[in-house]
């Protein structure tokens, strides 16, 4: 009945949905427009304090400037030094040496402790565990950097263990020497990010289908059979975002370096980070700190990638 | 069930080991700052008379109230802005789906890796030119830039997550912009907010490049930075520079003990994100 005898009424409605439409698409694009203010107390923030200064650091890297004298255009001259200077290409391996400490050992033992700690521990004890590898992510890398030296020292706790059980005759200032520094230097770093590491596997490893390990018992599997067939593919992307972050920290060091050795002894410890900190602020060469700054950023960017290409790739398979 | 509860005991006992030896620097260092003030101790020895003053002696010398207060300050004036306009610009990037909006998104992407050792150099050069070198403005404004990449992309992510009928539903009804932020979506998000905001705390307290940088006096300074400085006029007396950095990264111990959970999960994502 309706239908036939109330054509208007209905008509109204068509007519007013179809304006309600309209107001909703006008409002769309002041939504839009809108939508730039909320973005642009940030941008601004962004672009005055990183966007720019990375602009900067690009154009100071192509002049040869004292920070007072007027700046003179080198073109790349000051990037031919990076990769020529023997100091400075020492620095570049320092922090590759460094990338072994700060990403394999926090990697390779964090599987092992995360192993432990989900399969083969008590309860209660990996959950405090959890809470005590977690803390040096926490406390400042300068207090860490002053209680390792400490530890480091001549008559720090190292060497007091190592006279202890009897090896009293390799004991040294591990810090102070030179074929020890920069070893010393990487421990430190992997106490730091060993926690982190741990407990982002075992995130991982709760993740794993319990189902997995039974058909793998069933057909027989070891224990190390297991670990590699299923746990290490089914941690795939939680590893690569280990080595992502532990890398990252490992090239840009700079805490703990500058308070446990301030790059010596020698140059022995000297990493890309401090090195432009010095070059910068003390020899006044900031033209060749840019340049380094920019072969940093780069050699961050040459590292990740691959991981995070590899590693995403390989879980969306 | 005999092997199994053997095994579990062997892992207990390996967890424990671990734990010991992540905890030894602290213990060296607690023992240490006991020990009298100027002496050379060994590295793990408890004192026949511990000198519980020392810690005294550390506040008074490093002047740890102005330090203490300091951070305050600097913490206040960082984190609730830093947190505030990334929200925005994660609402807008995540939700509203702004026009140019990817590419925005890429440009602050680009910063996610980025080292601070990589603009530290015009950074100095450009607050120098604004006249804040040595003031705590020469910490706080570079740090609310350096947040924002991981700011915006924690918040965008945690945005994206939200159906957007919940703001069609809004729209529907007549509520602003603004009102759909603030009213709708800013409640909604007070778990990624607070997460984001306990990190950036930590981050603040513990940033150590950019003061001794920028600021020469320690008492305008970050926690970790005065500590820097501590260290090289204290760095010979190990005792009392013992006290002064338990007394400096207790704080963080505290706050990482009290908000654990909050911490842990925070910390996770924000590295599975990055």
């Amino acid at each position: 009945m309706i239908r036939t005898t109330t054509s208007s009424p209905r008509d109204d409605r068509a007519t007013s949905r179809g304006s309600a439409l309209r107001a909703l698409q006008v409002r769309a694009r002041d939504v839009r427009l809108h939508g730039w203010l909320f973005v642009l107390p940030a941008l601004a923030a962004y672009g005055l304090f990183v966007l720019w200064p990375l602009i900067q650091t690009f154009k100071f890297s192509l002049y040869l400037w004292d920070g007072v004298a007027p700046a003179q255009w080198t073109g790349l001259d000051n990037f031919k030094t990076v990769f020529s200077d023997p100091d400075l290409i020492s620095v570049l391996e320092h922090a590759f040496q460094l990338i072994v400490f700060f990403s394999g050992i926090p990697v390779v033992l964090g599987l092992a402790v995360a192993t432990v700690m989900q399969r083969l521990a008590p309860r209660r004890i990996s959950a405090t565990a959890r809470t005590v590898l977690f803390l040096p992510q926490v406390v400042p890398l300068v207090a860490a950097g002053i209680a390792w030296s400490w530890v480091l020292s001549t008559s720090g706790v190292v060497n007091q263990a190592l006279t202890a059980i009897g090896f009293g005759g390799v004991t040294r200032a591990w810090l102070g020497d030179f074929g020890t520094a920069l070893p010393a230097v990487g421990i430190i770093g992997a106490w730091v990010l060993l926690g982190l590491c741990t407990v982002l596997l075992l995130t991982g490893m709760s993740k794993i289908d319990p189902a997995l390990y039974e058909a793998a018992q069933i057909d027989g599997a070891g224990a190390v059979r297991e670990f590699l067939s299923i746990t290490l593919p089914g941690l795939r992307q939680e590893i690569g975002v280990c080595v992502t972050v532990t890398v990252i920290a490992a090239l840009s060091a700079f805490d703990i370096v500058y308070i446990s050795t301030r790059g010596g002894p020698g140059n022995a410890t000297m990493v890309p980070g401090l090195m432009i900190y010095q070059l910068a602020f003390f020899n006044r060469e900031v033209g060749l700190a840019s340049a380094l700054a920019v072969v940093l950023m780069v050699l961050v960017l040459v590292c990740i990638l691959p991981i995070q290409w590899l590693t995403r790739k390989a879980s969306d398979a | 069930m005999i092997i199994a509860r053997r095994t579990r005991l062997v892992g207990g006992a390996l967890l424990v080991l671990l734990m010991a030896l992540i905890l030894l620097p602290f213990a060296s260092m607690f023992t240490t700052a006991l020990h009298q003030s100027g002496t050379y101790p060994n590295g793990l020895d408890w004192p026949s008379q511990p000198q519980w003053g020392n810690f005294g002696a550390a506040f008074q010398a490093a002047n740890m109230g102005a330090i203490f207060s300091s951070s305050v300050l600097i913490v206040i004036a960082v984190v609730p802005v830093s947190v505030a306009i990334a929200t925005m610009a994660g609402f807008a990037l995540g939700q509203l789906r702004i026009r140019g909006g990817r590419l925005v998104f890429l440009l602050f992407l680009l910063g996610l890796t980025l080292p601070f050792e990589g603009v530290i150099v015009p950074i100095y050069y450009e607050i120098r030119s604004m006249g804040l070198l040595n003031t705590r403005w020469a910490i706080i404004l570079p740090l609310i830039g350096l947040y924002m990449p991981f700011g915006i992309f924690w918040m965008r992510a945690h945005f994206l997550t939200v159906p957007h009928e919940l703001s069609e539903a809004a729209r529907v009804d007549g509520a602003t912009t603004w009102q759909l932020f603030w009213r709708v979506h800013v409640p909604l998000a007070r778990p990624a907010v607070s997460s984001l905001g306990i990190l950036m705390t930590v981050w603040t307290w513990n940033q150590f490049l950019l003061p001794i940088v920028l600021v020469d006096d320690p008492l305008q300074r970050t926690m970790a930075g005065a500590l820097g400085a501590f260290q090289g006029q204290w760095g010979t007396d190990i005792p009392l520079l013992s006290a002064g950095s338990l007394l400096i990264l207790a704080p963080t111990i505290v706050v990482f003990v009290v908000f654990q959970r909050h911490f842990v999960t925070a910390l996770l994502q924000g590295s599975l994100k990055g």
